[in-house]
C-alpha cells in the first residue's frame, strides 16, 4: 500500500543521504586535502622530501583504508557518542564517514597532484615562488580537472558508504531500504530506494564531470 | 621598469656570472654520474652567451645551477657578487627574480590564461593586481602578442607560447635570462623569429642571456660567446668568431665542421647540382670521375632523401676553374643519366 507516510518517508531518506554525503565529503576534504597535499609534498619526488612525515602519514591512510567501513562504523561507536552525543541517526553517521573518506580523499589529491608537470613547477621555482605559492596557485590549479574528478569519485563513494549506515540506525535511504526490504519483507520500497539511490549517484557524477570539463582550460574550445 | 630587482648592478663590477669549480654528481644507489666535472666559467653582462654540447653533455644541469634549481656537489655559482649557496632561502627567492627562465617546453601554467600567466611571476614578487596587469600588457606588446591576452596556452603555436614564456620572463626586469633549449621544439622558421626577439631584447634592456642548445646554427646565428661542454667537462669557451673560425678541441671542431656547410677553399664560382636516382648508385661516379679527368671537384653539399619511397641523392660540386674540364666534367655526368643543373651564387 503506497501511503503519504511512505513518500515523506522516502522524501526524507533522500534528504537524509543527500546530507550525509554532502557535509561528510566537505569535511572529509577538510582533513583530506592538506593529507594529501602534505603526502605529494613530502614524498621521494616531492617539493620538500621528509620521509618522516610521509611514512607517517602512509601508514595511517592504508591502516584506515584497509579497515571495512562497516567495521569502522561499529568500531567509532564511542568517538562518535564522543562528538555527537548519540550513536545513531544521520549527523552520528558523519563522523565514520569523515573518517573513512578522509584517507581515501588524501590518495586521491595526492595523485592528483603528482600528475602536475614537473617542468611548470620548476617554471614557478625559477621565478622565485615558495612553496606555499606553488601549492596554492600552481599546484592546486593546474590539477583541477582531475581534483574536480576526485571530488566526484568521493562523493559516489560516501553516498555508497552512507548507505551502510542503516545497519546502526543510520537514517537515509539505505536505511529505509534495510528496514523495508530486509527486515519487513517489503521490496516495492526497497526497489523504490535502489532507484532513487542511483538516480542520485547519477545526478552527482553528472554534475561533477560537468564541471571538471567546463573548467579544463587545455581543450580547444 | 621602477620594480625591477636592480640590488645586484650595485655590486656587480666584474663578470655578472662566475662559475667557479663546479661539479655536480648523483649517486642512484651504488652508482655515480658526474654530470659536471670542474667547470669554471665567466659570463660578463650583455653577453649572450652559448652553451653548446651534445644530449647528456650536462647543459641544462649547468643552466639549472646558475638559479640553484640544482645545487652543484661542489664549487661556486656567483651571480651579480653573490654567492648563491651563501644565500638563505628567502634570498635566493629573491635572487631567482633576477634570474629569468624559459623552457623548451613552454612550461606555461595550462589552466590560466595568457595575462594571468604573465601576471604570475609579478604577483610573486608582491606587485597589486591592477598594477600587474598594466605591466603584462606592456610585456604582450613587446612579444608581438597584444591580441592574445584571454587566450589559453592551449590554443597557441608553439612559437606564440614560447613568445608568452618570455613575456613572462621578463616580467620582473631580470638581468639574467637562462634560456633552456628555448628554440629546440620549434620549427626552423619559428626559431629564427623567436632568436631575433631574444635578440632584440638584448639589445634593448642588456640583459644578459645565456642559451643552453645543441644546435650550432642557434649559436652562429645571436651568440657573442660560446662554451662547449663534453660529458660534463668544459671543452673550450671564447668568442664565438674565434672558436669558429680556430677551434682548438676535438669537441669544438666536431660541433663547427658538422655545421659547416659552405667551407670553399677552391675559387672557381661554377657549381652543379646532381640528382642520383635508384638506378644511379651502383657506380661510384665522382670518384671516377675525379680519376678521368685528374682534377679535384668540391662536394659543396650531400644528402639522401626519400621521395615517394625511393631513395633520391642529391649533391652540390663546385666544379674546377678551368672551363674546359669542367664541360667535360658535366658531359660525363650526363651520360651516366644523372640529372645535372647549374646552380648560381651557392659560393660566394
Amino acid at each position: 500500500m503506497w501511503t503519504k507516510e511512505i513518500t515523506d518517508m522516502l522524501v526524507q531518506g533522500v534528504y537524509d543521504t543527500l546530507y550525509m554525503t554532502i557535509v561528510s565529503t566537505l569535511m572529509g576534504y577538510v582533513l583530506g586535502l592538506p593529507m594529501g597535499i602534505a603526502l605529494a609534498v613530502t614524498d621521494k619526488k616531492g617539493l620538500r622530501p621528509n620521509s618522516v612525515i610521509y611514512k607517517m602519514l602512509d601508514i595511517i591512510v592504508n591502516i584506515i583504508r584497509s579497515v571495512p567501513f562497516l567495521i569502522l562504523l561499529i568500531v567509532l561507536i564511542p568517538l562518535t557518542k564522543a562528538i555527537v552525543g548519540k550513536s545513531y541517526g544521520s549527523s552520528a553517521t558523519i563522523v565514520p564517514l569523515v573518517i573513512a573518506a578522509a584517507p581515501f580523499i588524501a590518495r586521491m589529491v595526492e595523485s592528483s597532484i603528482q600528475e602536475v608537470d614537473k617542468g611548470v613547477i620548476e617554471a614557478a621555482q625559477s621565478m622565485g615562488a615558495g612553496l606555499f605559492t606553488i601549492i596554492w596557485k600552481v599546484l592546486l590549479v593546474e590539477a583541477r580537472t582531475s581534483l574536480i574528478v576526485g571530488v566526484t569519485i568521493a562523493t559516489g563513494t560516501i553516498l555508497g558508504y552512507s548507505a551502510m549506515a542503516g545497519v546502526v540506525g543510520g537514517g537515509g535511504l539505505g536505511d529505509i531500504a534495510i528496514r523495508y526490504g530486509y527486515y519487513r519483507y517489503q521490496t516495492d520500497i526497497m526497489l523504490v530506494t535502489i532507484i532513487l539511490l542511483i538516480v542520485l549517484v547519477q545526478i552527482l557524477q553528472g554534475i561533477g564531470m560537468m564541471l571538471s570539463k567546463k573548467l579544463d582550460r587545455r581543450k580547444i574550445k | 621598469m621602477e620594480n625591477g630587482n636592480r640590488e645586484l648592478e650595485i655590486n656587480s663590477s666584474g663578470p655578472i656570472i662566475r662559475i667557479q669549480d663546479v661539479t655536480k654528481t648523483y649517486s642512484a644507489d651504488k652508482s655515480t654520474l658526474h654530470a659536471l666535472k670542474n667547470v669554471s666559467l665567466d659570463i660578463n653582462k650583455g653577453d649572450i652567451y652559448g652553451i653548446i654540447g651534445m644530449s647528456g653533455a650536462g647543459k641544462s644541469t649547468l643552466v639549472r645551477c646558475l638559479n640553484f634549481l640544482e645545487t652543484p656537489t661542489s664549487g661556486t655559482v656567483t651571480v651579480g657578487g653573490k654567492d648563491l649557496s651563501k644565500l638563505s632561502e628567502k634570498e635566493l627567492r629573491k635572487t631567482r627574480m633576477n634570474i629569468a627562465m624559459i623552457f623548451q617546453h613552454f612550461n606555461l601554467l595550462m589552466q590560466r590564461n595568457v595575462i594571468d600567466n604573465i601576471c604570475f611571476p609579478l604577483t610573486i614578487a608582491g606587485m597589486g593586481k591592477k598594477e600587474a596587469r598594466k605591466r603584462a600588457e606592456e610585456l604582450l606588446q613587446i612579444v608581438g602578442l597584444e591580441d592574445k591576452a584571454k587566450v589559453y596556452p592551449s590554443q597557441l603555436s608553439g612559437g606564440q607560447k614560447q613568445r608568452v614564456a618570455i613575456a613572462r620572463a621578463l616580467a620582473n626586469n631580470p638581468e639574467i635570462l637562462l634560456c633552456d633549449e628555448a628554440t629546440s621544439a620549434l620549427d626552423p622558421q619559428t626559431t629564427k623569429s623567436i632568436l631575433a626577439l631574444l635578440k632584440d631584447i638584448n639589445a634593448k634592456y642588456g640583459i644578459t642571456i645565456i642559451i643552453i642548445t645543441h644546435e650550432m646554427s642557434v649559436v652562429q646565428e645571436i651568440c657573442s660567446h660560446v662554451a662547449i661542454l663534453d660529458n660534463g667537462s668544459l671543452a673550450e669557451s671564447g668568442r664565438v668568431i674565434d672558436i669558429f673560425s680556430s677551434p682548438k678541441t676535438k669537441e669544438a671542431r666536431k660541433l663547427v665542421l658538422d655545421d659547416g656547410e659552405k667551407i670553399a677553399i677552391m675559387k672557381s664560382r661554377h657549381c652543379i647540382r646532381i640528382v642520383f636516382t635508384e638506378n644511379s648508385s651502383f657506380e661510384p661516379v665522382i670518384g671516377n670521375m675525379i680519376l678521368e679527368y685528374k682534377s679535384p671537384v668540391n662536394i659543396l653539399y650531400a644528402d639522401t632523401r626519400n621521395i615517394n619511397g625511393t631513395a633520391r641523392g642529391e649533391m652540390i660540386l663546385q666544379l674546377p676553374e678551368k672551363e674546359e674540364t669542367a664541360q667535360k666534367m658535366i658531359e660525363y655526368l650526363k651520360e651516366r643519366k644523372l640529372a645535372v643543373e647549374e646552380v648560381e651564387g651557392y659560393v660566394d
